[in-house]
């Protein structure tokens, strides 16, 4: 089990936690303002954008070439960005926070 | 199938067609499509109405499709009056009466001994499902069947301003009736929305309309019938979806990609630029070409081959960026719930005879869908 916070655009804070799946899924299933994960996690359509925050960018790991490839076009990119639904859920991940980039 | 593109995006990453005398260079490339559709100032869709149409629809309309042929800043403001409305088919209330009408029209299919995809089924499923989007009467549905598979466009021609001529009056006849009784359909929630401090107007909503009607026509109307065609020839891939309906939602974005049912979109060149070392001329038209992008092999894995179950589909079948496909929360819940129905009461699909649309568009022709595809559903022992 894992416990993931996310800080949503309105500061909002809501921590909710799951064993598998995608952070995108573990999101739009709790209705996190601004994660829509509208093409189900295929890294289409880049709605499920999160900042990682530096503490805990090593644990959750780099995005792939195809990832990047995406975020590089998206106006709210930096060097924390990640699409949520390309991070897995496992217990290593207990712990993290996730700044809802749009 | 193979791509008819491909030779050119690995050599040169463009192609030309002319289209009415307005040329088209046809970018190719994934990224270079990408990159392109960010980049709105050099690459404009706020042009002349029609322009960024492909074939163009200059002659044949004057309003201007609202957000689509809008840029930002403008652009952002349009869509956010309406991003919400087009969210709606998530809701379980929506779902579950798509599920009923496509359910009701796949068992009408299974009752016949062979029925002709289009005419029968997919505009029929198209346009009632139109009427949940628009939150309409489900009798409109009926009118709009009469109109035929595209509403621009007649057997035979490419443009047809006669029939562009029944929806506008049509359109602008159900906002004088909600304009005098207000309902909570699409026509109402439009002529109530505030704009830059104002009420949108008239030719406004229009623009909206026009959009929701032409845009989701014969896009949604490709994408079932050329799925009907994949799935009579891979029956064992509805047999793996019946066991494991978790994997729809990967298999309808493989769908879109891999049949991408919107060919190209262009934009007009507002300064004298190049792509792919092609120097291309302020005031001329690129297009995205997204059927191209979403085989281009340097991204795709087996892009030829249709992969279910694929994981990774960075696809550009809705389009990309500021102008992605607005309608595709209502035209990815048709296909998920069309498929799920499909494989829950179909066991085969039997082609009985079928006439392919073929674009020609310039040195390239390519398959968009069908212009007619009789088959027999066989539907599975209970």
């Amino acid at each position: 089990m894992a416990k993931i916070t996310f800080i949503t655009s309105d500061e909002e804070k809501i921590t909710v936690e799951a064993e598998s799946g995608s952070v995108m899924e573990l999101a739009v299933e709790n209705d996190i303002q601004g994660i829509d994960g509208d093409c189900g996690g295929v890294c289409s359509c880049a709605t499920c954008h999160v900042h990682v925050l530096p503490e805990f960018v090593e644990k959750i790991g780099e995005a792939s070439e195809i990832e990047k490839d995406m975020l590089e076009l998206d106006d709210h990119a930096n060097e924390f960005s990640r699409l949520s639904c390309q991070i897995s859920i496992s217990p290593e991940l207990d712990g993290v926070v996730l700044r809802v980039a749009n | 199938m193979g791509c008819p593109f491909a030779a050119a995006r690995q050599e040169t990453g463009i192609g030309k067609m002319d289209d009415q005398n307005d040329p088209v260079t046809m970018l190719l490339r994934l990224k270079d499509v990408r990159k392109t559709a960010h980049n709105y100032k050099t690459f404009q869709s706020g042009a002349v109405p029609g322009r960024i149409v492909i074939p163009s629809e200059v002659s044949i309309r004057d309003t201007r499709q609202i957000p689509f042929e809008v840029d930002p800043p403008e652009h952002g403001e349009y869509r956010g009056l309406v991003e919400a409305w087009f969210k709606r088919p998530l809701e379980e209330a929506y779902t579950s009466k798509l599920t009923q009408q496509i359910e009701n029209a796949l068992d009408e299919a299974l009752s016949k001994n062979s029925l002709e995809v289009i005419e029968e089924m997919m505009l029929p499923i198209q346009s009632r499902a139109l009427t949940l989007l628009l939150n309409t009467p489900y009798k409109e549905a009926e009118t709009w069947i009469s109109w035929g598979t595209h509403v621009f466009r007649s057997e035979g021609e490419a443009l047809d301003a006669d029939k562009a001529n029944v929806l506008y009056d049509y359109i602008d006849k159900e906002f004088d009736k909600a304009a005098q009784n207000p309902s909570d359909d699409l026509y109402s929630a439009l002529l109530n929305s505030d704009f830059q401090g104002r009420k949108l107007n008239k030719e406004e909503a229009k623009g909206v309309m026009v959009l929701t009607f032409a845009g989701g026509r014969d896009t949604v109307i490709n994408a079932l019938t050329n799925t009907i065609a994949y799935f009579a020839e891979h029956p064992e891939s509805l047999e793996r979806l019946s066991k494991e309906p978790k994997v729809i939602g990967n298999t309808v974005e493989e769908l879109v990609r891999y049949f991408s049912p919107l060919t190209q979109m262009g934009r007009v060149v507002t300064e004298d630029t190049s792509v792919c070392n092609e120097n291309i001329k302020a005031d001329s038209r690129v297009s995205l070409c997204w059927a191209s992008a979403n085989r281009d092999e340097s991204v795709f894995e087996n892009a030829n081959d249709v992969i279910i179950d694929r994981k990774l589909n960075p696809h550009v079948g809705f389009g990309f960026s500021h102008h992605k496909c607005l309608g595709a929360t209502h035209a990815r819940q048709i296909m998920k719930v069309f498929i799920k129905a499909l494989s829950q009461k179909v066991d085969r699909i039997e082609i009985l005879d079928h006439k392919d649309n073929i674009e020609e568009l310039g040195e390239f022709k390519r398959k968009v869908g069908f212009h007619s595809l009789s088959v027999k559903f066989h539907s599975k022992k209970s």
